[in-house]
């Protein structure tokens, strides 16, 4: 098939994986550890069998590139609250219905006692929802990073167009560049457990949206190189090789491998779209990595009236997670999922305990689905 | 013998029925009341179109000569969403379903039931037009459906009309297929490309829908099957990959027979377009749903010889040698991927696709 099949294709895999293993060759016997930041990469490694291709050297480290698991189980909990108030139908992408909250309550679950949740494939089917149903209040559960956060942002337009006064959204759309700030800040030994790092491959959906610019500051201020790069598995080869390039011969630059879909700037309307319909939050939690800066996204005073959180007058939850469920260290890269006591025991795809395990874009489900045979072996 | 639907004229006069609208009529409660309006639904589209000697002697239950040897029978039920989609309909679904189902034991299919739950306000006209396709259906499958139930249920409390088929297959005398037959060693053989009902089905959901070419494979397979056992191959065990698709099929098995079992992508077929709309919805074709593909289990010295033979059927052209089956205690079915690597092809888990069957 036309641009599916020449990024899996086997010869050329094994022509990279011979220019990989020569290159890792020549760091003299080092360990190189890279990290891929989103969840697509994570997924794209475990379902074509990557690792098999790779010197033992060279680490794939999973990162924190999952909207659903990096969203934090307050946040969750609030959904499911709203979502079981009588007057609403709240509207969710698929992959947040499973993801267990507090005492390990869903969508799923709330749906199945009663709440009127629904699975929608984008936040426009919300909004017609609320179009055609005028006496329910319609919620759209917005997560998720730049990617998912334009559309979100095109629905509440849309609303405001129809002059609807039963839709609103739920906002919880996070950004990229100070998540991977963080891990820059966090990484080398300095606490929480993220090891240090050679190099990222950077996102791809993310990227098409919001350039190259965004990552200068990894190359510059924390000498890291970033090479963007598409899902396939061959563009996850590619990066892998230009990664070892670069820190074999010192050089820390943003590299585009991506190039069939990303561009310097980005999407310039996508950009105006979302910075027209929401503001930076000062504050925001992540899953795993804690309280962020200036991290995510919300309503602008002009679209208040669409906020959700402010027309059910939402207030925090807090949640009550399981202590023994190693999602926020997985999400920060210190510890793989095999290294949880629950994984694949009390926490499978059936049964998950934490995010990491319900999403196809978390590590604990790529591993689980794809790998298992490796940990086993 | 005098077809039902010959009287039917006077039975209506001598019952004083209304004439059925089958153009713009729609089923109301009391064609589910055990009345009169019940009667004239049976007769007007069920008897008419399915008629066959056993449903004529209109009794509560069928009664059938009983071959000699032994029998196969399954259920299966049948709640597609929507009714009709690229390739089929829930009706010839639900005969082709239950006809697969009893012909991957090797026997021959003979006998159906159907049981029709139905929600008031059904447009007669749909009503007909399933109705039209089991029986053409059946015809095709050689199989009489031979007994049935009609129930209504008030508006709302059922999405449009589910149905319920049972079957009933004579298995050949020294045929014995089975999940536990099935060996280390042996060959795993595919029909045909995977995905393309689960695909189909899903190109026409309201929220999803999306252009594509893609008709559902929903077809009988027991002509397959036939052909098959005459090749003289040593088969040990089919199965169809319906819901769950290749991948719970194999897992199946695997688990069944306490074997594992190694896949190579780069054997499995998949349509073009049926990778694509894969591609573009996030889905994995082994998780797709087929209606009219088998995965064999044989010797693996006749493997060549059973694909061949598959090849030459209709429903074979595409037949494939995808695998074979191997000693491991996990019972896990791992894929060569297309790439060289290696992965574990696991049990179907996270968000199903509802209702595709």
């Amino acid at each position: 098939m036309k641009y599916i099949d020449e990024f899996r294709n086997r010869a050329l895999a094994e022509n990279l994986a011979a220019s990989i293993k020569a290159e890792a060759r020549r760091g003299g016997g080092r360990e190189y550890r890279f990290m891929e930041f989103c969840g697509g990469h994570t997924h794209a490694i475990f379902r074509f069998g990557v690792p098999d291709l790779l010197p033992t050297n060279v680490h794939m480290i999973h990162g924190p590139g999952c909207p659903v698991c990096v969203l934090p189980m307050s946040r969750l909990d609030m959904a499911i609250q709203l979502a079981q108030s009588p007057e609403v139908t709240l509207c969710s992408y698929g992959d947040m219905l499973r993801v267990p909250g507090s005492r390990r309550l869903s969508l799923m679950k709330a749906k199945a006692a009663g709440a009127d949740v629904r699975m929608v494939t984008s936040p426009h089917e919300a909004v017609v929802f609320a179009r055609d149903n005028p006496h329910r209040q319609t919620v759209f559960f917005a997560i998720g990073f730049e990617t998912t956060a334009p559309p979100t942002a095109a629905a509440i337009k849309q609303a405001q167009e129809w002059r609807l006064n039963n839709f609103s959204v739920f906002c919880n759309h996070v950004l990229t560049p100070p998540a991977l700030v963080w891990l820059l800040e966090s990484g080398d030994g300095k606490g929480n457990g993220t090891p240090p790092l050679d190099g990222f491959v950077g996102p791809a959906h993310v990227s098409a949206i919001i350039g190259t610019g965004p990552y200068a500051v990894a190359a510059e201020k924390y000498r890291k190189p970033v090479v963007i790069a598409g899902f396939e598995p061959l563009d996850v080869m590619q990066a892998v090789l230009m990664l070892l390039r670069q820190v074999n011969c010192g050089r820390a630059e943003v590299e585009n491998e991506y190039t069939r879909a990303v561009t310097p700037v980005g999407n310039v309307k996508a950009q105006r779209l979302m910075r027209e319909v929401f503001e930076p939050r000062e504050i925001f939690e992540w899953r795993g990595l804690g309280l962020i800066a200036e991290s995510a996204l919300r309503l602008r005073a002009a679209f208040a009236a669409f906020d959700a959180e402010k027309r059910f007058s939402l207030s925090p939850i807090k949640a009550v997670e399981n202590p023994a469920c190693q999602c926020p260290a997985i999400l920060r890269g210190a510890k793989r999922p095999s290294d949880c006591k629950l994984f694949g025991k009390a926490c499978t795809p059936e049964s998950p305990i934490g995010s990491c395990m319900v999403s196809s874009e978390g590590a604990c489900a790529a591993w689980y689905i794809y790998g298992r045979r490796r940990k086993s072996a | 013998m005098v077809h039902l639907w010959q009287t039917e004229k006077k039975r209506m006069k001598l019952r004083g029925d209304l004439p059925l609208d089958l153009k713009t009529g729609r089923i109301d409660m009391t064609h589910g009341s055990g009345g009169r309006a019940m009667a004239q639904l049976i007769e007007r589209i069920f008897a008419r179109a399915f008629d066959n000697p056993a449903l004529a002697e209109n009794n509560d239950q069928a009664r059938l000569d009983f071959p000699v040897g032994k029998l196969a029978f399954s259920t299966d039920s049948f709640v597609v969403s929507p009714l009709f989609f690229p390739g089929g309909d829930i009706g010839s679904l639900a005969v082709h379903g239950t006809v697969n189902d009893v012909a991957m034991s090797g026997a021959k299919p003979l006998w159906l039931s159907a049981g029709f739950i139905i929600e008031e306000g059904f447009p007669l006209s749909d009503l007909a037009r399933i109705t039209d396709s089991m029986a053409a259906a059946a015809v095709k499958c050689g199989v009489a459906i031979v007994t049935g139930d009609t129930k209504v249920v008030e508006r709302g409390k059922a999405d449009g009309l589910y149905i319920n088929t049972a079957g009933i297959g004579a298995v050949p005398d020294g045929v014995d297929l089975s999940a536990g037959n099935v060996k280390p060693g042996d060959a795993i053989l595919l029909s045909g490309p995977i995905g393309e009902h689960g695909m189909a089905v899903m190109s026409r959901r309201e929220n999803l829908s999306f252009d594509s070419e893609i008709l559902s494979d929903s077809a009988p397979l027991h002509g397959l099957v036939e052909t098959m056992l005459a090749a003289g191959a040593g088969i040990h065990a089919l199965r169809d990959p319906t819901r769950g698709g290749l991948a719970a099929a194999l897992n199946e098995i695997a688990q069944a027979a306490n074997v594992g079992m190694r896949i190579d992508e780069r054997e499995v077929p998949v349509s073009p377009a049926v990778q694509s709309a894969c591609e573009i919805l996030g889905l994995d074709p082994l998780y797709v749903a087929n209606e009219g593909r088998l995965i064999a289990f044989c010797k693996a010295d006749d493997s060549g010889k059973l694909c061949d033979a598959m090849r030459r059927h209709e429903q074979g052209r595409k037949a494939a040698v995808i695998g074979r089956v191997v000693e491991d205690r996990h019972n896990f079915v791992e894929m060569h991927t297309i790439l060289g690597g290696r992965r574990i092809v696991d049990w179907p888990a996270g968000e199903p696709l509802p209702r595709i069957c």
